[in-house]
C-alpha cells in the first residue's frame, strides 16, 4: 500500500509551500491537531497523519518495527520521502516529540525546524533525573489500558478502518477517536514510556521550540526544561495551560507560540 | 441542558459519586457519596485537579485518552480508572463525564459520575487473566504443532554425491495444526532411500503415526532396501499398531553403478512419482495399495535407469488436489510446470510449492510436500 494510504495522510494548504508535518501523541490520532494545524494552512503545506496502529493506520502496525520509537521515526521519514517533503517543520506532540528528534537526527537535511509539544526524553525517574514516573507507575498504566480493553471489541477495528477519512467531528469520530486495539495500545505504551532518548537530544541540529504546559502530569515542567537545555539551539515556551494536551486545551496560545517561533526563530530566554 | 426531559425531580442522595469541575478539570464540588467512598473531605477536594485523585497510570490514561475524548466529543462513558482514597488505598471506578458548553459553545464545566466498580473490576481481572491464559495456551499449542511438524522432515536436505536433491514443504493453513505429510532421505550401505508420504488425518494422533512410519521405514530398510518389501513390512506394522490410521507413500531406492543411477520405486496408495526427461513427463511404476489398510496389499517395484538432466519428482496430493473454488490444481498443471526446461532441483521444488500455494490463494487446505531429484551433467 502507498505510504499516504497506509498512514492515513491528510494534506491541506498550499502544496507548493513549505511543509509542516504534524504528528500526534500516544492515545489518539491526528484529530488531536484539529484546532491547530488548520491555522497554518494559509502559509504552509499542512500534512497530518495517523501513527501506525492509531486512527486510520491500524493496518500499518508491525509488532517488530514498532517495538521502539525508531520504527515510528522511520515511518515519518518514509512519509517525507514519499511526499517529497523538504525543509520540513516537524510538529510533534507528546511521544511524537521524541519521534521527531529521532527522525531529525537520522536525516538531518530533511527538517528545518522542530516544534516539540510536551516532550519527554524519558518518563521513568533515573538517579538524579526526574521523569515523573516510577517503573511501577508504568505498570499501572498498562493495567489501566487493560481495564479499558472493555471499551474495545473486535468489531471496532473494521469500523475504524472503514472510516479512514473522518472529515467531520461527528458520530464517526466519537466511535473511533482515542480507541485503539488494546494489544497495540499496550505495545505503544511500552515503546513510549520505557524509552530513553536523552542521549539523542544534543544531536538535534535544527532550531527547536519546546512548548510546555505550566502544569503537566505526564511531561512536567522540569522535563521540558531538561529538553530545552539539552538541545543546542532550543527555546522553551511555557504556556499558561493545564494538562498534557495544550493543542486541545489552549490552541490559541499553542498556535501563537508556533507562529512566533517560525517567523522569529528561537530566543534563548523566554517563558 | 438539552435532550430528554426528566420525569420529575429525583430526591435524595444519588447512589453514585458525582463531581463537577472547571473545563480544565479543577474540582468545584463533590457529593456526599463520593466523599464517603473516598474518605476525602470536601475542602481537600475542591481546588484539586480531578486527575490528581487518580493513580499514576490512570493519570496518564486520563491525559492521553479521557481528556482529549471529552474535548472532542463532549462526553466519555464507562472509562475504567482508579481513585486514590484518603488513606492511600485504591478504589476502582467506572466514570462517565459530560462537558457542558455555554451559549457560545465555550466549555463551561465538566460533570463526572463515578461508579464503584470494585467487584466488577475483580471479575474483569479474572476474565483478563483467563483471556491471557487462553492466548498463551493457544500460542503454546501452535508452537508445539510447528515443532512437531519440523520432525517430519530432515532438518537439512541431505547431499547425495552425483545427484541433486531438493525438497519443498508447506504445512496446511497457517501452520498452526500438525498435518501428516513427511519425507525422508537416508543412506543404507551404498543405496540411497527417498521416502515421501502422507498419513491420514491431522493433529496429535496423526503426528504419532507419522513419526512411527518414518522410523519404521528406516528400521525396515536395514533388512531390505527393496521398496516393495519395505512397504509390505510397514503395512504389517501399521495393521498391528492400535491406530486405525493408514498412510500413502512412495519409497524409492537409488544405487549408482558404472557412473549411472538406477532407481527402483514402489508406491502405496500415493500419486506416482514423475520422471521428466527431454521435455516429456510421465509417472514411474504402477499404483499400489494404501498402506496400513489391507491384510494382503499389493506393492510392485519399477526400475528406471536415469540419464543426465533427468528429473524425478515426488509429491503429495496437497499439490494436485489443491482447490481454487471448484477448480482442482490437477496433474496436468503440475506436469506442465515440471516440463519447464532447465531448472535445477531446488528451483523446481520451490516452483512447485509456490505454484500450488498461489493457486489456493496463499492458504493451502492440505500440507504440501515435494522432493525433486535431478541428475546433474557429468562431472
Amino acid at each position: 500500500m502507498e505510504v499516504t494510504a497506509r498512514f492515513n495522510v491528510v494534506e491541506t494548504g498550499d502544496r507548493d509551500a513549505q511543509p509542516m508535518l504534524f504528528a500526534h501523541g500516544f492515545g489518539c490520532d491526528q484529530n488531536m491537531w484539529r484546532f491547530v494545524a488548520p491555522r497554518f494552512a494559509e502559509e504552509f503545506r499542512v500534512v497530518c497523519f495517523d501513527h501506525a496502529g492509531a486512527g486510520g493506520s491500524i493496518a500499518a502496525y508491525d509488532v517488530e518495527r514498532h517495538a521502539s520509537l525508531e520504527g515510528y521515526a522511520e515511518d515519518v521519514l518514509d512519509i517525507c520521502t514519499e511526499l517529497g517533503l523538504q525543509d520540513v517543520v516537524f510538529v510533534g506532540h507528546s511521544v511524537s516529540a521524541m519521534i521527531g528528534v529521532l527522525a531529525q537526527v537520522r536525516d538531518p537535511g530533511r527538517f528545518s525546524r522542530l516544534v516539540l509539544v510536551g516532550p519527554s526524553p524519558r518518563y521513568v525517574d533515573d538517579g538524579d533525573y526526574v521523569g515523573g514516573f516510577t517503573a511501577a507507575d508504568i505498570d499501572g498504566l498498562l493495567d489501566s489500558l487493560a481495564s479499558n480493553y472493555l471499551g474495545w471489541s473486535s468489531q471496532m477495528a473494521p469500523l475504524i478502518m472503514g472510516n479512514p477519512e473522518r472529515p467531520e467531528l461527528g458520530e464517526e469520530l466519537t466511535t473511533s477517536f482515542c480507541r485503539t486495539d488494546p494489544d497495540i495500545a499496550q505495545r505503544f505504551a511500552r515503546a513510549t514510556f520505557l524509552s530513553d532518548n536523552r542521549a539523542d537530544l544534543p544531536k538535534v541540529s535544527v532550531p527547536t521550540l519546546v512548548l510546555q504546559s505550566r502544569e503537566d502530569a505526564i511531561a512536567p515542567l522540569e522535563v521540558g526544561g531538561y529538553v530545552a537545555a539539552a538541545i543546542p539551539d532550543c527555546e522553551l515556551v511555557v504556556l499558561d495551560a493545564v494538562g498534557h494536551c495544550p493543542n486541545l486545551s489552549a490552541p490559541e496560545q499553542t498556535v501563537a507560540a508556533i507562529e512566533r517561533f517560525l517567523h522569529e526563530g528561537p530566543s534563548r530566554v523566554r517563558s | 441542558m438539552s435532550g430528554a426531559e426528566a420525569a420529575g425531580a429525583p430526591t435524595g442522595e444519588p447512589p453514585c459519586g458525582f463531581l463537577s469541575t472547571t473545563p480544565a478539570g479543577v474540582i468545584t464540588g463533590a457529593n456526599a457519596t463520593l466523599l464517603s467512598w473516598t474518605g476525602h473531605r470536601a475542602e481537600d477536594l475542591v481546588g484539586r485537579r480531578f486527575s490528581a485523585l487518580l493513580t499514576a497510570g490512570g493519570r496518564i490514561y486520563h491525559d492521553t485518552h479521557y481528556a482529549p475524548l471529552l474535548v472532542m466529543s463532549g462526553e466519555v462513558k464507562a472509562v475504567a480508572l482508579e481513585i486514590l482514597r484518603a488513606d492511600g488505598s485504591v478504589l476502582p471506578v467506572l466514570v462517565n463525564a459530560v462537558l457542558d458548553r455555554d451559549g457560545e459553545g465555550e466549555p463551561r464545566g465538566i460533570r463526572v459520575a463515578v461508579f464503584d466498580a470494585s467487584d466488577r473490576r475483580s471479575y474483569e481481572r479474572e476474565l483478563l487473566i483467563a483471556k491471557r491464559q487462553a492466548e498463551e495456551s493457544e500460542a503454546r499449542a501452535v508452537d508445539l504443532a510447528r515443532t512437531l511438524q519440523r520432525t517430519f522432515i530432515p532438518p537439512v536436505p541431505p547431499t547425495i554425491p552425483h545427484l541433486e536433491i531438493a525438497a519443498g514443504y508447506r504445512p496446511a493453513g497457517r501452520g498452526d495444526e500438525v498435518g501428516g505429510d513427511f519425507y525422508d532421505a537416508f543412506q543404507v550401505g551404498n543405496t540411497w532411500l527417498i521416502v515421501l508420504g502422507d498419513v491420514s488425518g491431522k493433529g496429535v494422533d496423526a503426528a504419532v503415526v507419522t513419526t512411527l512410519v518414518r522410523h519404521t521405514v528406516r528400521a525396515l530398510a536395514v533388512h531390505s532396501t527393496l521398496p516393495s518389501e519395505i512397504l509390505t513390512g510397514l503395512n504389517r506394522v501399521l495393521l498391528d499398531h492400535e491406530t486405525d490410521r493408514f498412510c500413502t507413500l512412495v519409497i524409492m531406492s537409488l544405487g549408482r553403478t558404472g557412473g549411472h543411477w538406477s532407481l527402483t520405486t514402489s508406491t502405496g496408495g500415493h500419486p506416482l512419482p514423475v520422471l521428466v526427461r527431454d521435455g516429456r513427463s510421465g509417472g514411474i511404476g504402477g499404483p499400489g495399495s494404501l498402506v496400513g489398510a489391507f491384510d494382503d496389499p499389493e506393492f510392485v517395484d519399477a526400475t528406471v535407469e536415469l540419464a543426465v538432466h533427468d528429473r524425478v519428482v515426488l509429491f503429495t496430493d496437497g499439490v494436485t488436489e489443491g482447490r481454487d473454488g471448484d477448480q482442482y490444481y490437477g496433474e496436468d498443471r503440475l506436469h506442465r510446470l515440471l516440463r519447464t526446461p532447465s531448472q535445477d532441483a531446488a528451483e523446481l521444488a520451490h516452483a512447485v510449492v509456490d505454484d500450488a500455494v498461489d493457486f489456493q490463494g496463499d492458504l493451502p487446505r492440505d500440507d504440501i510436500a515435494v522432493v525433486v531429484l535431478r541428475v546433474p551433467p557429468t562431472d
